[in-house]
């Protein structure tokens, strides 16, 4: 392998690699299944999968079609995405301002996150049962870390100049915290808010695998149990591609803060 | 200094207030029933239960080791092709293109998500296991490995291609090691995945394992063992982390203290 050329290859040579990999990929995964060496019940068609999905868009499974179960999980998702803010961000400002709450709380939050957001399922079940609480709750423990850190971190991180001319001028905790530390934590904040989603995302389609009875996961996990799997496929590619949306506004949400800022 | 101590003493406090609020809760008053948060003399019974009777066909170590074993398996196993992966497309602008556009496809894909798929192919055994905390970790370390060879400094790659360094020398000294701090971010987010994935895998349906013993617990209703199951996916998760955190200072010994 040479080091890095001063000219690297071309745009049209990218694209030209790009697609031969794309051809790459799916002529492997057609001729897998195409010429038998993997029985179509363990991997289907390309093809077969996209028709699938189609059906599905209008055919209910379990109970449900394929938009249905998608708005279903985004439901329960922005619930518990947004509780998470809710109650993240405005603690983790206020961790930043007080410090007898920062030692308070820092210890035992420090000590429940090593807890995978999954491993809270029995708890949020039992709780919250398995309609729209219990997975709301899973969602929450996997989005609200990022929120809390981030605007803890962006808190701390305020230039301790603009603090004193705040306090100097005799504004009172709370205008500090919502004129000074808020607006100043902005970048931070959507940056957990982003990488809170991305988890929450993640803690929602594990949740509707264990505990719910609509939603994409598990609309999979009824594929599954049918031994279907072109709709376990098209329940992965649903959940990617919808993923996929949410992180991709919110990195344009980020982009738009940061370049108001002027930090780049 | 002072801050320091006080943050000690404060959280002592918090630890001591938290304990006694949760045995005034569950033992004194019954604020909370016991169906649906444990007393502390039921969690001790528990965690002596399960580590000398057992529980859910096993003691809590073995289900320990078994869950351990398999995301160590996992983990390793996605370190080795993803790390590679990884540096390669750092290395090659053409390996980068050709992989890139199908990278992209796999990457958005929760490491959840495969599990359905997992069950289908390779059943509730390990292999199935293994299958999903490999995607799991396999992403991060694919894309910090590429960012950590794309961030080494211009000047180092010149100075090792002037110097004459080829092939496998120039990946070996040049390439790893200046890609060493992003891989080892990478590594820890690969970890704590393979964990949840785990976790989850196992909390759908596994023989054994800390997963299995959440998922009885919850269907017997017992929510003492559900925490002490929990409070040993913690423990576990802290642990390797630390380990790796020592492998990581091993392994990084040319570097200066941290800036």
């Amino acid at each position: 392998m040479r080091a890095r050329p001063a000219a690297g290859p071309s745009n049209v040579e990218i694209l030209v690699l790009g697609v031969a990999g794309l051809a790459v990929f799916f002529g492997l995964w057609a001729a897998l299944s195409g010429f038998g060496l993997v029985p179509p019940r363990f991997l289907p068609s390309p093809a077969a999968v996209a028709q699938r999905m189609f059906f599905l868009l209008d055919h209910p499974f379990a109970s449900a079609t394929l938009p249905l179960h998608v708005l279903s999980s985004l439901g329960r998702y922005a619930l518990g995405f947004l509780l998470a803010a809710a109650i993240g961000v405005p603690l983790g400002l206020f961790m930043g301002w007080y410090g007898l709450l920062d030692d308070i709380v820092s210890p035992v939050f420090n000590a429940l996150r090593f807890i995978a957001p999954i491993a809270w399922v029995p708890f949020a079940a039992l709780w919250f049962g398995t309609g729209i609480g219990g997975p709301i709750m899973v969602i929450f423990t996997g989005a609200f870390p990022p929120c809390l850190i981030n605007a803890y971190r962006g808190a701390r991180f305020v230039d301790v100049k603009f603090l004193e001319a705040a306090q100097t001028l005799g504004a009172s905790n709370l205008r500090i915290i919502l004129e000074v530390l808020l607006p100043a934590s902005i970048p931070s904040i959507v940056s957990g808010l982003r990488v809170g989603a991305g988890l929450g995302w993640q803690s929602l389609v594990g949740a509707e695998l264990i505990v719910a009875a609509s939603g994409v996961g598990y609309m999979m996990v009824q594929g599954q149990s049918a031994v279907s799997t072109p709709t376990v496929l098209s329940g992965m590619i649903a959940i990617g591609m919808v993923g996929y949306c949410v992180d991709l506004v919110l990195r344009e949400v980020e982009a738009l803060t940061r370049r108001r800022r002027g930090v780049v | 200094m002072r801050r320091g101590r006080r943050r000690i003493l404060v959280g002592c406090c918090t630890a001591l207030a938290i304990l006694a609020l949760w045995t005034i809760a569950t033992v004194f008053t019954s604020l909370i029933s016991a169906g649906r948060f444990p007393s502390p003399p039921q969690v001790w019974g528990a965690a002596r239960q399960i580590a000398t009777d057992g529980y859910a066909d096993g003691t809590l170590l073995q289900h320990a080791l078994r869950s351990l074993r398999l995301v160590i398996m996992g983990f390793l196993f996605a370190v080795a092709i993803g790390a590679p992966l990884g540096i390669l497309m750092g290395a090659s602008r053409r390996f980068e293109a050709f992989i890139t556009p199908v990278f992209s496809i796999i990457r958005p894909i929760p490491p959840l998500a495969w599990i359905p798929l997992a069950i289908l192919w390779l059943g509730l055994g390990d292999a199935a296991k293994i299958m999903v905390i490999f995607f799991a970790a396999f992403v991060p370390s694919v894309i910090n490995s590429h960012s950590g060879v794309r961030a080494i400094e211009a000047h180092l790659l010149e100075a090792s291609q002037v110097l004459g360094a080829r092939g496998f020398t120039h990946v070996r000294e040049v390439l790893v090691p200046g890609a060493m701090p992003m891989i080892f971010t990478g590594l820890r987010l690969s970890l704590q995945a393979s964990w949840t994935t785990l976790v989850a895998a196992e909390l759908v349906g596994a023989l054994a394992g800390l997963g299995r013993v959440l998922n009885v617990a919850q269907q017997d209703i017992y929510p003492a063992m559900i925490l002490v199951a929990m409070a040993a996916v913690a423990v576990l998760g802290w642990g390797t982390t630390r380990l790796l955190d020592m492998i990581e200072s091993r392994a990084m010994r040319w570097l200066p203290v941290k800036p």
